[in-house]
């Protein structure tokens, strides 16, 4: 057992949990936020994207215990009162269908509009299209989820 | 996964002892290799020993020389301006390897580490004649990787960075496999104070390695008709599910000529 500290969506945790216990099992079974998904579990699907000290990485393909002390957000931490503009834009744009893939195609759309944003580049639809590399969407055809993307960028 | 024991050694010198305490331990970097293989039941070590705290993060700019800490991620590897300053196919190599979330945690020494067959670092390396830095000693690339998933790495040794000097001019194409994106092949062209190298990822049956005839013929005709007249073999290359060896015999050239095209 080892002892992970994390802070997650602002809150301070601390739990006992297995070694090989991944930051999604520690998100979803011990503090039961079930908004990150486990898709394939191969970490090719991006169901299961967070961000880890503000950087988009796949949940079950990092054990809790290499987080412990850093900061998670998950999509439960996105709103602040209001829908974060990413949740809003998927919503705008009809982004999904099932849901399954939207926590972390939502989660992965933040982190690359931030990284643009700092880079100082223009994220284009292109751009979008290669940055959703890591995520799979099983219904929509990705055309709807580009769209939500590119609003949010020019609402964040 | 099987139990295992997760260490976060505070230094460099504490990640050695426990390497040294710890008969069956793996060096964890960036896990993006490791951990689906230990899901997998692949491996199964009695201990891992994360190198995130060990101080061997970072790049610096030596001038004409780029020295790579070995807990550095693939997304750091590419945005960095140093880099692109010296080595700028060193950016578009690591920005091609995954997907973003994948970047944000893989490492380079993690990746020469393991030494994957299709991975991209290996041909990069090989083909920028780089030094791979331990904590024992140093190594030129062609030297330190040494088959399929194999490295000259001994137990009790530590990849602490990697050493880039500025080629003349770089470049690097593959033909990534549609669902993995894992190269099929992948081939570095450079030309370095030794002259001109062309490495390939993805298509040996031990991992990667240079090709003489197109290096030769490179040097004399740095084009990418030059590429025409070598015969590349499929004798030593791989066949498996995705491509024959004659098939990725062919990449070999169609990919060589691309990154000539490119430098």
């Amino acid at each position: 057992m080892t002892e992970v500290t994390l802070t997650v969506n602002g809150k301070a945790v601390k739990r006992d949990v297995p070694d090989t216990m991944l930051l999604v099992e520690f998100l979803r079974e011990e503090l039961r936020l079930t908004g990150t998904h486990v898709g394939c579990d191969t970490s090719q699907c991006g169901a299961c994207v967070v961000h880890l000290d503000g950087k988009a990485v796949k949940s079950c393909t990092t054990l809790a215990a290499q987080a412990s002390g850093g900061t998670v957000i998950t999509i439960e931490g996105l709103a602040n009162g209001a829908l974060h503009p990413m949740q809003k834009a998927f919503n705008d744009n009809h982004g999904l269908q099932c849901g399954f893939c939207t926590p972390g195609m939502i989660m992965s759309g933040v982190d690359m509009v931030a990284r643009y944003k700092a880079a100082g580049k223009e994220l284009t639809e292109h751009a979008i299209r290669e940055e959703l590399e890591g995520n799979i969407c099983r219904c929509t055809g990705y055309h709807n989820i580009v769209k939500s993307i590119q609003q949010a960028a020019g609402e964040m | 996964m099987y139990p295992t024991k997760y260490h976060r050694p505070a230094s460099l010198a504490e990640a050695l002892q426990l390497l040294a305490d710890n008969e069956d331990a793996k060096l964890l970097a960036g896990g993006q290799t490791l951990l689906p293989t230990m899901k997998q039941h692949l491996a199964a070590p009695e201990a891992v020993i994360d190198l995130s705290a060990s101080g061997l993060s970072g790049i610096s700019n030596g001038g004409t020389m780029v020295t790579i800490g070995a807990m550095t991620t693939h997304a750091e590897v590419a945005a960095s301006a140093d880099i692109a300053a010296i080595v700028p196919v060193l950016n578009s190599v690591a920005s091609g390897i995954g997907d973003p979330a994948v970047r944000h945690r893989g490492t380079i020494g993690g990746s020469i580490s393991n030494n994957d067959p299709s991975a991209d670092y290996p041909a990069a390396l090989v083909g920028l004649d780089a030094r791979i830095v331990t904590n024992k000693r140093e190594l030129a690339a062609d030297e330190f990787f040494d088959g399929m998933f194999a490295t000259a790495l001994e137990e009790d040794e530590i990849v602490t960075q990697v050493r880039v000097v500025q080629p003349k001019r770089a470049a690097y194409v593959k033909f990534p496999n549609p669902a993995s994106r894992y190269a099929m092949v992948g081939v570095m062209v450079a030309e370095t104070a030794s002259g001109i190298r062309v490495a390939v990822t993805g298509a040996g049956e031990d991992g990667v390695f240079r090709h003489e005839g197109l290096e030769a013929a490179l040097s004399a005709d740095f084009s990418p008709g030059a590429v025409d007249g070598v015969e590349v073999e499929a004798d030593g290359l791989l066949t498996d599910m995705h491509a024959t060896a004659e098939y990725r015999a062919h990449l070999v050239k169609v990919m060589a000529k691309r990154a000539v095209a490119a430098c």
